[in-house]
Order: C-alpha cells, then structure tokens, then sequence
C-alpha cells in the first residue's frame, strides 16, 4: 500500500515517544463532488508539477533549517539495512560534541524513537500509517514540534524503502542512502533512482562480509557508474570498525556548537 | 493523488463541473510506471469531478548531456556513458517531468 496512489486509508501521525503525545491528526487529502455532465467542454493549460506542491514544502523547510544553521541528512535504505542502530550508536558518539536531534519516520509504531530516546537525543517519530514515505509537509510538523536548537545535526530517518523516498524532497542538505553487505552488491542497478538522488552511500554492517557473498568493489562500482559524485563510508555500527571515518565526516558538517 | 487534485483544483477554479480528460507528461526518467498510474487512476478519481475522465499521458524521451565533451544523446535509463567520450559525469537535460499538462472539463 502505498498513499502516493491514495490506496491507503491511513493519515501520518507525528508522535513523540511515550503514550498520549499525539501532536497531529489533521493529515488528509479532500474530495469534491461536481457533476453536471450536460454542457460544452473547454480544454485548459495547467503545466503544473505533480510534486510541485512537496517540492515548495521542502524549499520552506530548507530555508528555516537553514535560518537556524540546522545541518539535515536524509537517511534512506531498505529496511533492515541497520540505520537505527548506525544512528544509535552515532548519537552516543556525537552527543557530546555538538547538539544532535532525530526526527524518525516509519509507517507504525514508536519503537525505534524509544531507542533514539534511551540515548539521550532529543527525538519525534512520524507515524506514515499506510505511506511508504516522509514528505515535506510531515517534516515542516515534525520540525516545528521538535524545534532542534540552533547549529544541531538534524537526522530524518526514513520509512525503509529504496524506492518511493529517492522523490521527495524533504529539505534536507544531503541524501544519505545505507546499504548492509546482508543485501545484493547489485543493489544500486535495481533501486538506481535512490543511488542517483543520495550524495554519500553507507555500506553497513561490514562485519558481516566474511559470511556473505557481497563484492564491496563490485557494489561502489556499480552505485559509482549511476552516481560518480557519490561518497562512501565502509562501516560496522556493531563492532565499530570504520565508524570514525563516519564521525569525523559528520563533525565536519556545519557549525559545531558556539561556532 | 496530486495530480487528482491539481485537476479538480483547476477545474473548480475555470469554473468546471466535470473533468473528461487530464494530461499528464511523464518522463522516461521520472520514477513512475505508467501502468501503475493509469491502474491507479479510476480508483482514486471515484467520488471526485475527475470520476470517469481519461488518463492522457504524455511519453517524454530522456535526454543528456555530458559534462566532460557536452555530447547531447538520448538516455534509456537514469544511468547511462556518454556515447562519445565515455564519462559517466552526465546532466539530465529531459526525462524526469512530471506534470499536468491540461486538463478539459465540462461547465
């Protein structure tokens, strides 16, 4: 089900963690009811962007990041690939060097904002209900209710899909897309929209690799021919090996606290 | 979908009744199956002035060029080498429209 197509019947709700902390119900589309069939017909030019309207949110919600000096990265894979738990183990890095918040989408529940939260980062998760994707308008709600101080790394991490999400632009300045050697090294020819649209790709849960049949070369050559301007990061959150690469990146990013 | 209610929304606005046709440009390189579109499409214009209307897409062929020779060729997929030098540093001149071109109604 996916609400691109409205084939879903739920509305996204915004929630931070813990009960009774819904902060947003008011989510829908709207339905008109004209007909009167028996007249002349006209034709009429619309040229308008089907995404126009999302892309407009998410110009919105880039200037007020940027009003704050909110660095925003998008993080999107499949799910499974292991982007809560990078971010877990990220945040108890990053914390206390620089202001760090998370605003967490999936399509049910509050668990992975309950994890952000036990690490002490101020968090609010998106409830998509049936949608497979944030788009601009739930993240300017989640922004202005998280309200993430002034110079934070804000991390969005997406509903796990390698597809829908490479469309909408939520106002973030990077794209960060995460790739577990769990999955196909061929990843990045069957989901090329996502790889295109990403600036850095995270090869995930590195570990792994003895145990699996994933060509890492193969993988950054087949994702560098879609996207050659594409950064990489090899890394396993679980044992740490590469993290520091990773984190010296995203100390880089933006004005660190008092700067 | 939003292209449902740009239509409805510019129908209603001309002061149409009943929407008979939307025309939508999808490009080669836009990301949507236009299967899919057109599958969708009478299940989400129900109970809309777009009710019964004809889905008229518009098929626009990707094209780019390369950023190391400027070479312009068509591209089939989101990924392609430049024909004549072989770069992969490629900037998409068309194929990722997607738009609703016009729209005819009834008033």
């Amino acid at each position: 089900m996916c609400d691109s197509c409205n084939c879903g019947s739920g509305t996204p709700i915004i929630v931070k963690p813990g009960p009774d902390h819904h902060l947003d119900h008011d989510y829908g589309g709207h339905v008109h009811h004209l007909h009167d069939l028996d007249r002349g017909s006209r034709s009429i030019r619309v040229e308008e962007e089907v995404l126009g309207l999302n892309n407009k949110l998410a110009a919105e919600n880039r200037a007020w990041f940027k009003a704050r000096g909110i660095v925003v990265l998008n993080l999107v894979s499949s799910p499974g690939s292991g982007k809560t738990t990078l971010l877990e183990k990220t945040l108890l890095r990053l914390k206390e060097e620089r202001s760090v918040a998370v605003i967490e989408g999936d399509q049910q529940t509050q668990r992975d904002a309950t994890r952000i939260e036990a690490a002490g980062v101020p968090v609010i998760q998106i409830n998509t209900g049936s949608g497979c994707h944030l788009d601009a308008a739930m993240v300017l709600r989640a922004a202005e209710a998280l309200n993430p101080s002034e110079h934070s790394l804000l991390f969005i991490e997406n509903v796990g899909n390698l597809v829908c999400p490479a469309m909408f632009d939520l106002g973030e300045d990077k794209k960060v897309v995460i790739l577990s050697v769990g999955e196909g090294d061929d990843k990045p020819l069957k989901y090329p929209f996502m790889f295109h649209a990403a600036s850095i790709c995270v090869i995930s849960k590195i570990d792994l690799l003895p145990y699996v049949d994933f060509d890492v070369a193969a993988c950054r050559q087949y994702a560098g021919s879609i996207n050659p301007g594409l950064r990489f990061f090899e890394l396993s959150a679980k044992t740490g090996v590469g993290m520091e690469q990773w984190l010296d990146w995203l100390r880089g990013l933006g004005g660190a606290i008092g700067s | 979908m939003n292209i449902v209610d740009i239509a409805c929304t510019k129908a209603t606005e001309a002061g149409g009744t009943a929407i008979r046709e939307i025309e939508v440009e999808v490009g080669r390189l836009a990301g949507v199956m236009v299967e899919s579109l057109r599958f969708c499409f009478s299940a989400v214009t129900l109970g809309t002035m777009a009710e019964g209307a004809e889905l008229r897409i518009i098929d626009t062929p990707a094209e780019a060029e390369c950023m190391e020779c400027g070479t312009k060729f068509a591209m089939e997929s989101c990924w392609g080498r430049c024909p004549s030098c072989g770069s992969l540093r490629l900037n998409v001149l068309k194929g990722r429209e997607l738009r609703v071109l016009t729209i005819t109604f009834d008033e």
